[in-house]
């Protein structure tokens, strides 16, 4: 069976209302009753509202067009497991054992089964296997985080996405490896995923959560991700997500979080490479006593774009924010950060944060920040900032003045910058690889590479900058 | 009741009475309501404009029937209809005012009631005023001693009776009559407002100020002011406004246009009070205002102080474009709401040229049921290297039932800038209140020195005269919270 769907010339938008008309069935054989129901509505308004463009204030600085006008293809089912895949999934990250998921083109992959449950009592599994065994969560969840009115992809996501991750960690139990979840992009054509992700912790609860997006070869792709956490009380999140893809491809990637009471989650995105990244946060603290830290950190270069639109919704007392986001631009890169904090009336004794610091290191490099603050509660402490500049000019005589060649001391400078987010990561084993990784970026030793992406696998020393510390 | 101190004092601030809202009845010249061409032509023709103005004029209100009218603000209004206001009202007047024994008494009246002397008795105050009622310039004071030093300071109109080069050369060039929807409606129908221009090296005498008084009912006031300053010039400038208490809304939309030229600064200092509504949120002044400011040569200088207390709405944003190289934006505000007022206010900097710098301090107090906005841009264009800027903007919060919004935009495409934001918001804090009540001043007082201590970095900015009008207007806006 053919398993790629493509009409020439049609716009994406037009294909993919084609290919629900016709494949509708196909792409609802798993579907809950309310799953189904959502597809329909969703599918409403993606006809109204279509992909946004930049002529939308929301997306004003953002080039989304030069993706959605290209030509894609799409798998409306799996394609065949050809490839050795034990090797393009080894990003495992060295003396750091996790439990792995892959998902391939955006299809769950998984020789043993499409659903498990780990000796933690932790259960992982593809989003479509799920809502055959726990329709009642679906019933429960899907759908009631992510909007799917608030933008064409989060609505084109609703109407048709076929498979992703589904998480689910009951009631009390402490998952005990870091999941990860590879997302691999290897198709010799254009391709348009969309995936959907599911993931549920039970009160007392907690997981840690490592998300890549990667791609292997220099192909065009578009993922369009809709990510739905549910954090019960007392829940515990960790999430970190590293993107890595080509200078081609295109990621819109909306996370949507929801805090019940005295839970805690931290996100951290962390952005090496890409043509083009849509990050939209959304965190809902329901609950009083909930705290989100929200980070992230952005280096690009090339023609490369990074958009970070980030919401915070106080909608309980006494819970507190805290957001950072740092980048560093080079070449002709350019990066919007929109941060929003809304506070409602009955949220008092918030206590939230706010701040994004960037640096340019080419004229042509550009930023728009918008940090925004929505405030109807009194007895708050809200406070932002936002900083654009360059690198220490001070800071850089010292170090020049130690002997050190100007291109190390730029490096050196800009890692510490760049260490508030990497330092604020807790697993150790993580924090050292990130830490090797964004070393490496800021040498322009990190890009796509034939074989893998981040060579996460192949174990080798710890990486230093070529500097001698001592002159300092 | 509750009886908890902070709420009753807090429910005090919503008592503070408007004591401004008089009407006084003058024979007033009006316009037929609503607007076409044939309005504008009646405007155009009244005051006896030659053909080029009716032109211009004519050019904007088509323009304006292209464009919508804009809904990004963070305020909520009923649609205004356009077709319901009356575009010109003007007092009755006999012949040209030669001497003010000529002016309305109960015109003089109604200016020695708002504390403005027409009557050059004050020579002293050394204040030259140019009073504007219902969009038309009544009078303007201290001529002759300003005519001396080269300057010129009259009403507009006047203004496009003996200097047509200069308003021809200058009018529209910083808000051009597209530039949006408001100012393309004020372009076609504005109706007066004040002229001044500083020669070269001149160093004005006196401080200028527009007193703008809205009176007749049903009117919309369009006045339009230009202010241009030649190179090495310095002037002050000072605007005020008030209205009586109705309970229908009336519309304002006004354009503020100044040019500096080489090493020119203009100072503009604004203390707005129109009324803003009852305490039901009924009536009050819409106040669409663009005001905008050149830097055209180098080493320019633009500073806008503003204190906004008054309008049920407020939508302005006093900007700055930096053209020249090393020339300066200054931005301060204060923006009280109360009641059911909505503001949102802020500003633009837009960095050009080289070596520009540019600061913004914002302080915005909400109390009652009102919502008090920030909403600013900064812009570093590739050309503008090392632009400076610094932005800060405060809120502070009095009571439950009010919001406090920050919308700052920060677009820079050169890397040599150096761009820093700040904001915070919070309430007053207790350990401040406790502090002050445990040195023996009451929680009222307290909260009135705590506040007056906030704002103090703005009206510190403001020109003596200002500053204590200023100072009791935050005390009779917030009266109650403020000793």
């Amino acid at each position: 069976m053919k398993n790629t769907q493509m009409q020439q010339g049609l716009p994406l938008d037009e294909m993919l209302l084609g290919t629900f008309e016709r494949s509708k069935g196909l792409i609802a054989a798993n579907d809950t009753p309310k799953v189904s129901r959502l597809r329909d509505a969703a599918m409403d308004i993606f006809r109204e509202c279509r992909f946004p463009d930049s002529a939308h204030e929301k997306w004003r600085n953002t080039p989304i067009e030069s993706l959605t006008e290209e030509d894609f293809v799409q798998q409306l089912s799996p394609s065949q497991a050809d490839k050795n895949l034990e090797e393009m999934f080894r990003c495992e990250v060295h003396n750091f054992d996790t439990e792995i998921v892959s998902m391939l083109n955006g299809w769950y992959y998984d020789k043993k089964s499409d659903l498990r449950t780990l000796p933690d009592g932790v259960v992982v599994g593809s989003i479509g296997a799920a809502m055959k065994a726990y329709p009642e969560l679906f019933e429960m969840y899907y759908g009631e985080i992510a909007p799917y009115a608030l933008n064409g992809f989060t609505a084109i996501n609703t109407a048709m996405a076929q498979d992703g991750v589904f998480i689910w960690v009951p009631d009390g139990i402490k998952a005990s490896k870091t999941i990860q979840i590879i997302k691999m992009i290897d198709l010799e054509e254009n391709l348009f995923v969309q995936n959907r992700n599911l993931i549920i912790l039970g009160r007392n609860s907690e997981l840690s959560l490592m998300h890549c997006d990667d791609s292997i070869n220099q192909h065009c792709s578009l993922v369009n991700t809709v990510s739905e956490f549910v954090v019960g009380e007392n829940a515990q999140l960790k999430l970190y997500k590293l993107q890595n893809l080509n200078d081609q491809s295109g990621l819109v990637n909306s996370t949507f979080i929801r805090q019940e009471a005295n839970s805690n989650v931290k996100t951290n995105t962390l952005t090496f490479n890409c043509g083009l990244i849509r990050n939209c946060v959304q965190v809902m603290l329901n609950g009083p006593g909930a705290h989100a830290d929200v980070l992230g950190l952005y280096l690009m270069d090339k023609q490369q774009h990074v958009d970070n639109q980030i919401r915070i919704d106080h909608n309980a007392p006494n819970c507190t924010s805290n957001e950072l986001f740092k980048g560093i631009l080079d070449d002709q890169a350019s990066a919007v950060f929109n941060g929003y904090i809304h506070v409602a009336r009955n949220a008092q004794k918030t206590n939230a944060y706010q701040n994004n610091n960037n640096i340019l290191l080419k004229p042509t490099a550009r930023i728009n920040t918008k940090p925004f603050l929505e405030i109807y509660a009194d007895d708050v402490k809200c406070s932002h900032g936002a900083t654009v500049g360059q690198l220490d000019q001070e800071a850089m005589f010292y170090i020049r003045s130690r002997g050190i060649s100007e291109a190390n001391a730029r490096l050196l400078l800009m890692y510490a910058f760049a260490s508030d987010i990497i330092s604020n990561i807790s697993i150790e084993a993580l924090r050292q690889r990130i830490d090797d990784m964004v070393k490496k970026r800021l040498r322009g030793e990190l890009s796509v590479c034939e074989k893998c992406v981040l060579h996460c696998g192949s174990p080798e020393k710890e990486y230093h900058f070529d500097i001698d510390y001592s002159k300092l | 009741m509750d009886n908890n101190p902070n709420t009753t004092i807090l429910n005090e601030v919503t008592k503070g009475e408007y004591k401004f809202g008089f009407y006084t009845d003058i024979e007033m010249d009006t316009a037929p309501t609503g607007l076409s061409e044939d309005t504008i032509r009646f405007i155009s023709a009244k005051k006896e404009e030659p053909e080029w103005m009716l032109d211009f004029r004519l050019k904007a209100f088509r323009h304006w029937l292209t464009l919508k009218e804009p809904e990004w603000a963070h305020i909520h209004y009923p649609k205004i209809d356009y077709q319901s206001i009356i575009y010109y009202a003007a007092p009755k007047k006999k012949e040209t005012l030669n001497s003010l024994d000529e002016v309305d008494p109960e015109l003089l009246d109604t200016f020695n009631k708002l504390g403005i002397s027409l009557d050059e008795q004050k020579r002293l105050s050394g204040v030259a005023v140019d009073a504007v009622i219902d969009s038309v310039s009544v009078k303007t004071t201290f001529q002759d001693t300003l005519s001396k030093h080269g300057v010129i300071f009259c009403s507009f109109s006047e203004a496009v009776r003996n200097h047509p080069e200069l308003v021809k050369k200058y009018m529209g060039s910083v808000v051009a009559y597209t530039d949006n929807y408001f100012a393309a409606l004020n372009s076609a129908v504005f109706s007066d407002g004040s002229f001044c221009f500083i020669p070269k090296g001149v160093r004005c005498p006196l401080e200028l100020s527009t007193y703008f008084r809205i009176n007749a009912a049903n009117t919309g006031q369009f006045e339009r002011t230009l202010i241009v300053a030649e190179d090495d010039s310095y002037v002050s400038y000072m605007e005020g406004c008030t209205a009586p208490m109705r309970d229908e809304n009336q519309l304002h939309a006004a354009i503020v246009e100044i040019v500096a030229l080489d090493r020119a600064e203009v100072k503009y200092s604004t203390v707005q009070n129109w009324y803003p509504g009852d305490k039901q949120g009924k009536g009050g002044v819409y106040n669409f205002v663009t005001k905008r400011g050149l830097c055209k040569g180098v080493n320019a200088k633009i500073s806008w102080t503003q204190v906004e207390t008054g309008s049920a709405i407020t939508w302005k944003y006093p900007s700055c474009v930096l053209m020249g190289d090393h020339s300066v934006g200054e931005f301060y505000s204060v923006a009280v709401t109360n009641h059911f007022q909505q503001a949102d206010t802020g500003t633009k900097m837009i960095h050009i040229g080289k070596n520009t710098r540019s600061t913004i301090i914002s302080k915005g107090i909400s109390a009652g049921h009102s919502n008090n906005s920030y909403r600013g841009l900064v812009k570093i264009l590739p050309g503008a290297a090392n632009a400076r800027n610094f932005s800060q903007c405060d809120s502070l919060l009095l009571g439950d039932q009010c919001g406090a919004h920050t919308f700052p935009f920060i677009e820079a495409s050169n890397e040599t800038a150096i761009i820093e934001h700040e904001a915070t918001t919070s309430k007053i804090s207790e350990d401040q209140l406790f502090y002050c009540n445990q040195r023996g001043m009451n929680t009222e007082k307290a909260i009135g020195l705590i506040v007056n201590g906030y704002a103090k970095e703005v009206l510190n900015k403001l020109p003596m005269e200002f500053a204590v009008e200023a100072q009791k207007l935050l005390s009779i806006t917030l009266e109650g919270s403020v000793g």
